[in-house]
Order: C-alpha cells, then sequence, then structure tokens
C-alpha cells in the first residue's frame, strides 16, 4: 500500500495537488474559524460582564456593546460598590460589605486549600509507600474509600451539618465552612498527590534510610521538595473550587461568615435592573480567578489531568 | 528494610507498650465519658449549664491526638507510618461517615427547625411521602436528563480537544482562552448569562434572536428551553474540564499509530473513527463517568437562575431539597430525601462502574 502511494504520487496530475492545497487551506480555515467562535463562546460573557459594569441604563437598554465607539464608559457600577476611583477614599458601607464577604472568601479558600493539601498530602504519601491493614480494608480498598467521598453530594451533608453546627455553635463561622470545604476537596487532593507521589522512585526513600532517616524525616526533608509542583496543582484546584462554592455557604453562613457567591447570589432577585453594580460586583468576584487561571493554567491541567491520562 | 530500623524502633519494650495502651484506653474513657455527660445534659437529667457540643468535639480531638501517640508509642515503626494515614481517615470519618450516619437518623424524624416540639421519630412516614411527591420524581427525572446531556457535553469537548491538537499556532493561548469558564463561580455565571445576557429585553442573546426573527423570544418560560439553557449553563461551565482530560489523551497517543494509518491511506473521518476514538475510549470513559459524578451535584445554577421554575421543568434534586429547607424548614423530610438519593447514584455509580471498569483507565 505505502509503495503504490509513493509510485502514484508523481503521476498526479497538477490539477489534483492545486485541489488538494485548496482542501488543505479550506480545513486550516476551517480549524481557525471553529478555534475563533469557540473563544467567542468561552470570552463573550466575561466581556460583556465586563463592559455592562461600565453602562447606565440608557446603554443598557439600547443594547450597547463596544466601549467608546458606541457608548462612553462610566464609572456607575464601580461606584456603587464604592471602588471607582471618586469613591474609594471616600466611606462607602456597600463596599465594607463587599471587602468583608471578599476576606471571608479568601480566608475560607485559604484555609480549606491549605488543610486539605496537608492532610491529602501525608494520607496520599502514605498510600504510596506503605502497606496499610485496617479491619479488612487494604492499600487499595483505602485509596478507593477516600475517592468515593467525591460521590457524596453536597446536599447529603448540608442538613446534618446544619443541625450539628449548630449543637457545636460552629454555624456562621469561618472554622466550620474551612473543615467542609476541606472535606469536599480532599479526594481530589489524595488522588493529585499520590499520583505525584507514585511518581517519584521508592529508591530515594531507601537511600534515605540507609541514612538513618525516619518514615517522617524522609518525607520532609527528601520527597516533600520533590512533590512541589504536585502539591502547587492540587492547592490551585482546591482553591478554585472552594471559592466557588456556594450550597454549603448559603445554608451554614449568615452575617458574619458569608461568602462571596452567596453575596453575589444574595444580589440578584431584589435589585431588579441595577444592572452595572451587579456587573461590577460579578466583576470583581470572577477577576481573581481568571487571574489565576490566565497565570497559573499550567498547574491547573496538571491537577486535572492527575491519575486520569497514563502516557 | 528491617535492616535500616534504628534499634529503638526495632524491639518495643513492654513498658513502652501498655503505656501506649494505657493511654489510648484513657483518652477513649473521657471521650466517652464527655459524651454521655453531654447527652445527660442535653436531655435535662443532669444540668451542668452546657449550651453547646464544643467540649465533646474537644474531647474527641484530644482522643484523636492519643491514638495517634499510642500508635507510636505500641507499634513503633508501623505507628510512624500509620500518622500519616491517620489525620485524613479519622477527619473523613468524622465530617463524612459521622454526619452521613447522624443523617440517617435525622432521615426517621418530623424534624421542621420551625417547630418548637424538636424532633420526633416517626418511622416510614418520610419515605411513604417520599414516594408520593411528584415533585421530587419529577426532580429525578430531570437529573436523568441531565445526566444524559453529559454525552453532548463530551461531545462537544472532544471536538475542542480535536482542535487544540491540530497543527495550529499559539496552541497554549487558545488553551488558556477555553479553560477560562472552568474558573468562574456558577453563581457569577447565573448572573452573567442567566439574568443578564438572557434577560428578554435588553439581553444580547434575547436581542439577536429578535434579530434573528423570533419575536418575545423568552428563556426560562417554555419546559424544554428553560432546561436547555440551564444545561447550557452549566455545560458552558465544565467542558473545559472534560476537554483537558481528552486534549491530554490525544497529547499521549503514540505519533505512529496515526501515521501508519496516514500512510494507508485512511481519510480523517476513518482516522478518527477506527483508530483516535477506540485509542482513546479509556479516557473518554474516565472523563465521562468524573462529569457525571459532578453532574449529580448541580444546584447552584438552578438554585440562583430559576428557583427550579416554570413548574420544577429544571429542579434538581439538590436544588429541590434545598426549597425544601429553605422555604419550610424541613429538615426531617429533607434529609430523607437527600438520603434516598444518595443510595440511588451509590446504586447507580456502582453499576455504571461495574460495566465500565475493563475500560477505564486505572484511577485508585
Amino acid at each position: 500500500m505505502a509503495a503504490e502511494a509513493t509510485i502514484s504520487a508523481p503521476s498526479a496530475t497538477d490539477a489534483g495537488a492545486a485541489g488538494r492545497r485548496l482542501k488543505h487551506v479550506a480545513g486550516k480555515v476551517g480549524i481557525y474559524a471553529a478555534l475563533v467562535f469557540w473563544a467567542f463562546v468561552s470570552l463573550f460573557p466575561v466581556y460583556w460582564t465586563i463592559t455592562t459594569s461600565m453602562k447606565v441604563a440608557k446603554d443598557v437598554q439600547l443594547g450597547r456593546l463596544i466601549p467608546w465607539v458606541d457608548f462612553q464608559p462610566n464609572w456607575l457600577g464601580w461606584r456603587s460598590l464604592g471602588l471607582s476611583p471618586d469613591t474609594i477614599g471616600q466611606v462607602s458601607t456597600v463596599r465594607d460589605e463587599f471587602l468583608d464577604r471578599f476576606l471571608n472568601s479568601i480566608y475560607t479558600a485559604f484555609g480549606a486549600s491549605f488543610l486539605a493539601v496537608l492532610i491529602g498530602s501525608l494520607a496520599a504519601y502514605g498510600l504510596s509507600r506503605f502497606q496499610y491493614k485496617f479491619l479488612w480494608m487494604k492499600n487499595q480498598d483505602l485509596s478507593f474509600f477516600f475517592l468515593s467521598q467525591l460521590i457524596l453530594p453536597p446536599v447529603v451533608l448540608a442538613l446534618p451539618f446544619l443541625v450539628l453546627y449548630r449543637e457545636l455553635a460552629l454555624l456562621d463561622s469561618i472554622i466550620g465552612l474551612v473543615l467542609l470545604y476541606t472535606l469536599t476537596v480532599l479526594p481530589i487532593v489524595i488522588w493529585i498527590m499520590k499520583d505525584q507521589f507514585d511518581t517519584i522512585p521508592i529508591e530515594l526513600d531507601e537511600a534515605a534510610q540507609v541514612d538513618g532517616l525516619g518514615p517522617w524525616g524522609t518525607f520532609f526533608r527528601i520527597i516533600l521538595p520533590m512533590a512541589l509542583p504536585g502539591m502547587v496543582a492540587a492547592f490551585i484546584l482546591s482553591l478554585i473550587l472552594c471559592w466557588n462554592e456556594y450550597f454549603f455557604a448559603a445554608l451554614l453562613t449568615g452575617a458574619e461568615a458569608k461568602t462571596l457567591p452567596v453575596m453575589v447570589a444574595s444580589q440578584t432577585g431584589s435589585q431588579g435592573i441595577n444592572w452595572w453594580s451587579m456587573a461590577a460586583l460579578s466583576t470583581a468576584a470572577i477577576a481573581p480567578l481568571v487571574v489565576v487561571g490566565v497565570l497559573l493554567e499550567r498547574y491547573i491541567i496538571r491537577g486535572l489531568t492527575a491519575g486520569s491520562v497514563k502516557g | 528494610m528491617a535492616l535500616t530500623e534504628s534499634p529503638s524502633y526495632g524491639a518495643i519494650s513492654r513498658r513502652r507498650r501498655d503505656g501506649g495502651r494505657a493511654l489510648v484506653a484513657a483518652a477513649t474513657v473521657l471521650f466517652l465519658a464527655v459524651g454521655l455527660l453531654q447527652a445527660l445534659n442535653s436531655a435535662g437529667l443532669v444540668p451542668l449549664g452546657l449550651r453547646d457540643w464544643r467540649p465533646t468535639l474537644y474531647a474527641f480531638l484530644l482522643w484523636s491526638v492519643a491514638l495517634g501517640v499510642g500508635q507510636v508509642m505500641m507499634r513503633g515503626d508501623a505507628g510512624l507510618k500509620a500518622l500519616f494515614i491517620l489525620p485524613a481517615a479519622l477527619f473523613t470519618a468524622a465530617m463524612a461517615i459521622f454526619p452521613t450516619l447522624f443523617g440517617l437518623s435525622i432521615a426517621f424524624t418530623d424534624w421542621n427547625l420551625a417547630s418548637l416540639t424538636g424532633q420526633k421519630f416517626n418511622g416510614f412516614d418520610n419515605l411513604l411521602q417520599l414516594i408520593g411527591d411528584p415533585f421530587y420524581w419529577n426532580a429525578m427525572r430531570n437529573m436523568v436528563i441531565y445526566v444524559l446531556f453529559v454525552l453532548v457535553e463530551y461531545a462537544v469537548a472532544f471536538g475542542l480537544a480535536l482542535l487544540l491538537n491540530a497543527e495550529i499556532r499559539a496552541r497554549k493561548f487558545w488553551r488558556v482562552v477555553f479553560l477560562i469558564p472552568l474558573m468562574l463561580s456558577p453563581v457569577a455565571v447565573s448572573w452573567m448569562v442567566g439574568k443578564s445576557m438572557l434577560e428578554y429585553r435588553f439581553g444580547p442573546v434575547a436581542r439577536f434572536a429578535r434579530w434573528l426573527g423570533f419575536n418575545n423570544p423568552t428563556f426560562f418560560t417554555d419546559p424544554w428551553i428553560a432546561r436547555l439553557w440551564i444545561e447550557a449553563m452549566d455545560a458552558w461551565v465544565s467542558i473545559p474540564f472534560v476537554m483537558i482530560l481528552l486534549l491530554a489523551g490525544l497529547q499521549a497517543m503514540p505519533k505512529e499509530v496515526i501515521e501508519a494509518a496516514k500512510v494507508d491511506g485512511a481519510s480523517p473521518w476513518q482516522r478518527f473513527w477506527q483508530v483516535v476514538f477506540p485509542l482513546m475510549l479509556p479516557v473518554s470513559i474516565t472523563a465521562i463517568v468524573l462529569r457525571i459524578i459532578f453532574k449529580l451535584k448541580l444546584a447552584d445554577i438552578i438554585i440562583t437562575v430559576t428557583s427550579g421554575g416554570p413548574g420544577g421543568a429544571t429542579d434538581s434534586v439538590s436544588s429541590f431539597i434545598y426549597r425544601e429547607y429553605r422555604d419550610r424548614s424541613n429538615v426531617g423530610y429533607g434529609t430523607m430525601l437527600a438520603m434516598f438519593y444518595l443510595v440511588v447514584i451509590v446504586i447507580f455509580i456502582t453499576l455504571l462502574l461495574k460495566f465500565l471498569r475493563k475500560h477505564m483507565q486505572r484511577m485508585t
């Protein structure tokens, strides 16, 4: 077959070659057209939200789309949040509330990601290196036990936790939310970290033990520095999931520990067509993660593909 | 291994082992005693003046630490190794297993947070009410539809992964752009897309639909159109996840196989169906199963955009139970609904994994 192809190639007419080139160019155009189309689908809602935060009522009603061309950008939305250049120096209760929610989101997301990466990495290292036996469960079963928590839908835990947290005086507290978020991301962290530790040769552990290091010394001095990329990936993925979490936050927080998604959700109904301030709030809520996504994309992809694709 | 262990780990003295055992026993007794006293306190039998269950929580934490120390004392090196997995195991047991069992005990009560009478065991009343609850079964049916849509998401994601894997310039740029929706909070997306872009008067999508010739386009009044838009928003956020998995699979695929097919004169269409697709099956199935697991948790977008409307057409089980609690404070019945859902999805996922296991990538 291959031989036939090479023999027949020179005898092809010029018209055939041109046709092939045309087909090739058409294929390229098609690919780039599809890429541009999906880039538009991916970005337009973000573009729409950012520009809408700078529109006045008239621009919204007339469906203006392009700043400076068909509408004059205005700080209206950002002023209502107290974050525009002229209001940034003044006292603003809305801004205080926004910053409070923003900080709550940061505390919970970072706290939970840190805790999950800490205990998740330890467990993953143990599962990767040692042979455990607990009741009937061996390593394989223990791994599955941790992973299977991923199936547990938030709604199953939400109501029991509502009651438990009320009894434990943890309702509407950041620490309560941190513990729950840690639980939700722990399976993912263990998955990523186990994949990471499995790629580090066990000979390194053995060498460290010959040098007199115990299991904990080996872990902290030798293995941990090598597993850092995986830890960063697990941390960032946890951060994204915790930052965006709404269900638990909506049920278990009130005035004190309310996070940003709850604030965004609570504004959508009440304010009618006050689009510019909603758009500004949404922009502020998604901006940190868009930045993280663009800058740390490498780690996000690493985290997402851990364990699921073996080269 | 045995050679490298330092002598102190090798042989554990009897005294040390007994000490460890005593420590764990003492901590267990303390934990149980505190728990019992608290139970008596909250039952009003022994008034200790405790307002919450924090003491029991602290006793549990103390017990966990004692268990860890006891492991090392009793088992030496093996105990040190057990210490790696112990925090995560205890954490999961305390935060997932215990609340689930606790939830099971709530599920058989008529507990309503709004009523003053407190909880009362009511046997299978909740289960019977569930069986006769048309809104719950409606939400279940919607979940089936939403889960089936995963296949559409998969098809789109596969197309995008193929695009990104083609010979294109600035591959990293396109990849970052395609990934952005995944970063966004579903609640923010609810406003950005559901409440503003799909607004029937001024939203750009409504404007575009009118320009195409539709009179009065509305997106959340017809059941099927509403469901489609909810699904579209959820898909928009999650397609990048499936796409990234498939792209990694495509990039890990041996190039020679494709080249060989090319030399054999297979058309691109044949190459895809006869070579690429079969080779991608393990990654595909892994991606689809993971996506289904996440899809079964769908709630945020529905709660914030439609609250399940119109007439329950877009309700997911989670959003339905959320309202059962939010509007009626019906903890007992809501928990029964959730527990029943858990049983259904555990059976479903187990069967799914059983059928697909041999096609999947190794996961654990």
